[in-house]
């Protein structure tokens, strides 16, 4: 209970403040950067005679670093929005559910890169003579990176929703509106912003993948910080390269401060227990906008026009009506699944068609085993990854002032974009002759790696310190310490870390397996490789072959391995 | 004209893979007069929630009808507020937000909106939280927020679902006092009140007419009237006439429920019921028989309670009231006493059998000699699995297909259930082994 007086009752006494003057500047501030970025997305383009170019000049920097941040919000506002319809669709309608759910799962993976491939062609033409194709292509990856996930948490925050809840909206006649707004999007807000958060932090490897790209025999180049990157690749400056990543991490930082985190800290308000946590998180940014007016006086005045919303969205979409309510007659049914079996059955055709026709069964036989090169060198990355960094991890988890300390920067380092730090490497290789068959799991492993430290830091965080305290006292030591308590003990977060690594190792694969450094470009065999150079030479059946392939090998894997260790986690080491 | 009626209403669930129906609540009939105070009684199992949804309009009858001042009803009922057990209070909702819920919900004007909504939280004594979030308050707190979201909406019929049983003992009293005085006062902003519970005491104190449901399927045993001056005392004799009544009846499945009560003011309508009959009981499979979902420990405990006592016998609501247990935890155990043989109920009195004393008062290896016995002899299921595993070359089988056989009487969620108890009852008496990790069944060696 707060003490006396209220703290809100002084906030409203007091007159305009210091907060305020910030809170407008700051909005202000906003508005002009985000009016000058669009503006240059009207930039001219007509290949293939015109085409923007990139300068590497750092002072040009700011204004790249800004257009690909904006980029991100764009894709991350659109999958937002199609969370919302997708997941409450299969959420509330059980025919919808049943195609929409499977299809997320295949979607999920696609290979990110993947989408970028087949559909840059098709975004350029659609928008001729503007930027904007290639833009809309780069939001597009941006967006497939970040939408499933933030899809399936929310889709499945709706199939949880506590069953009185649910009971009460319905019985004090709450319309579909006001039950999606007053109980739904809250409960499902904190999983959907951590999902949302991590996708985003991911995001930023697709945003400078997206930004260079070749297409069709040709370059395309999309005025961003990872075409900043590319073009200094091409004219191999080291230094510009290291502009880049200070600016990157800049940018990262900037963004976590500046919106994830007074989100986070506002969202702690949608906490389903129904008693006060022990510690809220906390940003100087939500705290000063707490503390000014002016967003006070905006909710307030905006009050009536909510209102009017809530009754027009109201009438617009009825009341509420359970998914018990109408058993479909079995009859209906029945067509229902014919019809299902029917589109399933046909897309197969077509595609055993496509396959027979485009590139002939030889040609399946290589990319598979292509494929199962690359699944070795994601299984050798997984391996290597967790025997260095699970001990570490373990050490660092243990020791609580440690994982304090560490766990931003570990965050911050799986967010921080692997693909800034591939020249560097790339040079590294061609500098003592690596090949790129193994250096590319090296490659690969710079971005996945952290998934799997990170979740091994929350796994031993996780053992409870009487269950640390009984192995001293009967004095488990060494290899026995490990089989008998840490290793079951992290097992789950291992689990969780191994497929979000394998996942991105997958999508790293594509841009992995080829790297270059000015003119030298090194090629392994491999999947990524594959689909890489079928982008460039614009084989679209080809590039479908490679995808299919890929997703069929993540699918494969995900079944046959993750599952069944996630089930094991589950079952036995559920702390 | 009754508020609500009940009209021959059923509901049964498909049980899963097309093998036939559970039926939950069988061809019940009830109405809910005007100004009266209803309380339906029932164990768990009995339907008693399921009635209530259905009652309310959350969840449609597969038989019969539901009518609303004699208008059949479609979807929920718009003339009555309800209570939950678990408070469902919007966690993200000031207190004065979650009450205007139902107002918003109507679109009612800010300003009426926020009136009555202050109005409904000063009646339930909440003055001065309209602004605090459901986090800052207590249990009982919580259900006042509750309470006052269903008063503000002046409902025909206030429906109650168990409002006091996720409060601690001390709290619950409290508040149910609150709310009685407030029925007694005559301004209750409702005009009926239903309320569902398991409580013996609490629907013998706020209720004018008791509804005692029965098991398997859920269905109306009796009922009985009160007839005691407002607010009801404690210690009015009838009051415990009617208490050890309705614990003898509870306690007692087959008896037929008369409402003949002893007492003073005898003479109470009685509405007797039909003949006890129920489907799943003269089934013949050993499985379809369900075991009550008490561990092993907790039978024991009780019987070391009554062996305490000198005479070896107790009365069942001095027993709940020592334990401060209520009847759905303290009926299931007495159940399993009895199917074991070591108890027998009578008259509301729990007396144990010679070898019941044995078990309650010997050492460990013996009493597990003693439950396996009584299990092997009175409950045919687990003779049924050994005799199964037993007859298997590597003497293991999966339990899924003991699971298998569950299901195809009760819906899955109860067949796991059962499975669980059985293993916990054949792991006990050492009938079996079980490995959690590859669901297996098997003989010791």
């Amino acid at each position: 209970m707060k003490p006396l007086p209220e703290p809100e009752s002084l906030r409203r006494s007091g007159s305009f403040g210091l907060p305020d003057l910030a809170v407008i500047l700051g909005v202000l501030a906003l508005l002009g950067v985000v009016a000058h970025v669009g503006a240059g997305s009207m930039v001219s383009f007509r290949p293939p005679d015109v085409s923007p170019t990139v300068s590497l000049d750092p002072r040009n920097l700011p204004d790249y670093a800004a257009r690909s941040t904006l980029r991100m919000f764009i894709a991350l506002a659109a999958s937002l929005l199609f969370t919302l319809i997708y997941g409450w669709l299969a959420a509330h309608n059980r025919r919808a559910e049943r195609v929409l759910v499977p299809l997320l799962d295949i979607l999920q993976s696609v290979p990110v890169l993947g989408f970028l491939s087949i559909t840059v062609t098709g975004f350029i033409a659609l928008f001729p003579g503007s930027l904007l194709g290639l833009e809309a292509a780069s939001i597009f990856a941006i967006f497939t990176s970040q939408v499933w996930n933030m899809t399936f948490s929310f889709y499945q925050s709706l199939r949880t929703v506590p069953k009185e809840l649910g009971e009460a909206t319905t019985l004090y006649r709450l319309s579909r509106w006001q039950r999606f707004t007053r109980l739904e999007l809250p409960s499902a807000a904190i999983p959907l912003l951590w999902n949302a958060m991590m996708s985003f932090g991911g995001g930023w490897f697709f945003v400078a993948a997206s930004e260079a790209i070749s297409v069709l025999n040709r370059d395309y180049t999309l005025p961003g910080i990872g075409s900043y990157v590319a073009a200094a690749i091409a004219a191999q400056d080291l230094r510009a390269l290291g502009w880049a990543m200070a600016t990157m991490a800049v940018v990262i930082l900037l963004v976590d401060q500046i919106f994830w985190r007074p989100l986070v800290a506002w969202s702690d308000r949608f906490r389903m227990e129904l008693s006060a946590s022990g510690d809220a998180p906390e940003s100087w940014l939500y705290d000063l906008l707490t503390t000014a007016h002016i967003p006070r006086l905006v909710a307030e005045a905006s009050t009536p026009v909510l209102e009017g919303v809530d009754r027009l969205m109201s009438a617009l979409l009825g009341p509420v009506q359970d998914r018990e309510e109408a058993p479909a007659p079995p009859g209906q049914e029945r067509l229902f699944n014919l019809a299902l079996l029917v589109l399933i059955g046909a897309l197969l055709a077509a595609l055993l068609h496509f396959v027979l026709t485009q590139v002939g069964l030889a040609e399946v036989a290589t990319v598979f085993r292509l494929g199962l090169l690359t699944l070795a060198r994601v299984s050798l990355l997984l391996v290597l990854a967790s025997l260095i960094w699970t001990p570490i991890g373990v050490a660092i988890g243990f020791n609580p002032r440690l994982a304090r300390l560490l766990q931003p920067l570990v965050q911050f380092l799986a967010s921080f974009p692997a693909n800034f730090i591939f020249p560097f490497a790339t040079l590294f290789f061609i500098r003592s002759h690596i090949p790129i068959g193994w250096g590319s799991i090296l490659l690969m492993a710079l971005g996945a790696q952290w998934y799997i430290l990170f979740n091994a830091i929350a796994g031993a965080q996780t053992i409870p310190s009487d269950l640390r305290e009984m192995a001293d006292d009967v004095g488990l030591k060494g290899l026995q310490r490990w089989r008998k308590l840490i290793i079951p003990g992290i097992f789950s977060a291992w689990v969780t870390g191994g497929v979000t690594a394998s996942g991105g190792a997958w999508n790293a694969s594509i841009v992995s397996e080829v790297v270059s450094w000015g003119s030298t470009t090194l090629a392994a065999s491999g999947l990524g490789a594959y689909i890489a150079e079928a982008t460039g030479r614009g084989d679209w059946p080809r590039i479908a072959l490679g995808i299919g392939m890929m997703s069929l090998f993540v699918v494969g894997f995900n079944r046959l391995f993750w599952r069944r260790l996630y089930d094991l986690a589950e079952s036995k080491y559920h702390l | 004209m009754d508020l609500i009626t009940v009209d021959h209403v059923s509901k049964r669930f498909p049980l899963p893979d097309g093998k036939g129906e559970f039926t939950v609540l069988g061809d019940v009939t009830l109405s809910v007069h005007r100004g009266e105070v209803l309380a339906l009684l029932g164990r768990s199992g009995s339907g008693k929630s399921t009635l209530l949804r259905i009652m309310s309009g959350l969840i449609r009858p597969s038989q019969g009808e539901v009518r609303s001042n004699g208008i059949p009803m479609r979807g929920a009922n718009p003339n009555l507020a309800m209570v939950f057990q678990s408070f469902a209070l919007l966690p993200w909702l000031t207190v004065q937000e979650n009450v205007e819920l139902g107002l918003a919900a109507r679109h009612v004007p800010l300003a009426e909106r926020r009136e009555r909504a202050l109005k409904a939280i000063d009646i339930v004594g909440l003055d001065g939280f309209e602004n605090a979030y459901p986090k800052e308050l207590s249990g009982g707190m919580k259900q006042r927020v509750g309470f006052a979201r269903a008063f503000v909406l002046n409902p025909e019929v206030l429906f109650m679902d168990e409002p006091f049983s996720a409060l601690d003992v001390l709290t619950a009293e409290n508040l149910r006092g609150e709310i009685d005085d407030l029925w007694n006062a005559g301004t209750f902003p409702s005009k009926s009140i239903l309320i569902v519970t398991h409580n013996i005491e609490e629907a013998v104190y706020l209720a004018d007419r008791v509804v005692i449901l029965g098991s398997k399927p859920g269905r109306i045993r009796g009922e009985l009237q009160v007839n005691l001056p407002r607010p009801h005392d404690r210690n009015h004799p009838r009051f415990k006439a009617l208490v050890d009544y309705i614990y003898s009846v509870m306690t007692n499945p087959d008896i037929a429920v008369t409402g003949e009560v002893e007492g003073p003011e005898s003479g109470a309508a009685a509405a007797g019921a039909g003949p006890e009959r129920s489907a799943q009981r003269s089934s013949g499979s050993p499985f379809a028989r369900p075991l009550p979902h008490v561990r092993v420990g907790g039978i024991s405990g009780l019987l070391e309670l009554v062996a305490e006592k000198r005479d070896g016998d107790g009365s069942i609501p001095q027993l709940a009231q020592r334990l401060q247990l209520e009847v759905d935890d303290l009926l299931p155990l007495l159940d399993a006493a009895v199917l074991l043989g070591f108890a027998e109920v009578a008259d509301g009195d729990v007396r144990l059998t010679a070898i019941g004393r044995d078990f309650a008062t010997t050492t460990i290896l013996r009493s597990k000699d003693l439950f396996r016995q009584q299990a092997l002899g009175r409950v045919p299921v687990l003779s049924s699995i050994v005799h199964t595993l037993q007859e298997k070359e590597n003497r293991a089988m999966r339990s899924d297909f003991f699971l298998g056989i569950w299901d195809d009487y009760f819906p899955l969620q109860e067949a796991e259930r059962q499975l669980a108890t059985t293993v916990d009852w054949g792991r006990y008496a050492e009938l079996f082994e079980y490995d959690a990790i590859e669901g297996r069944l098997y003989l010791p060696s």
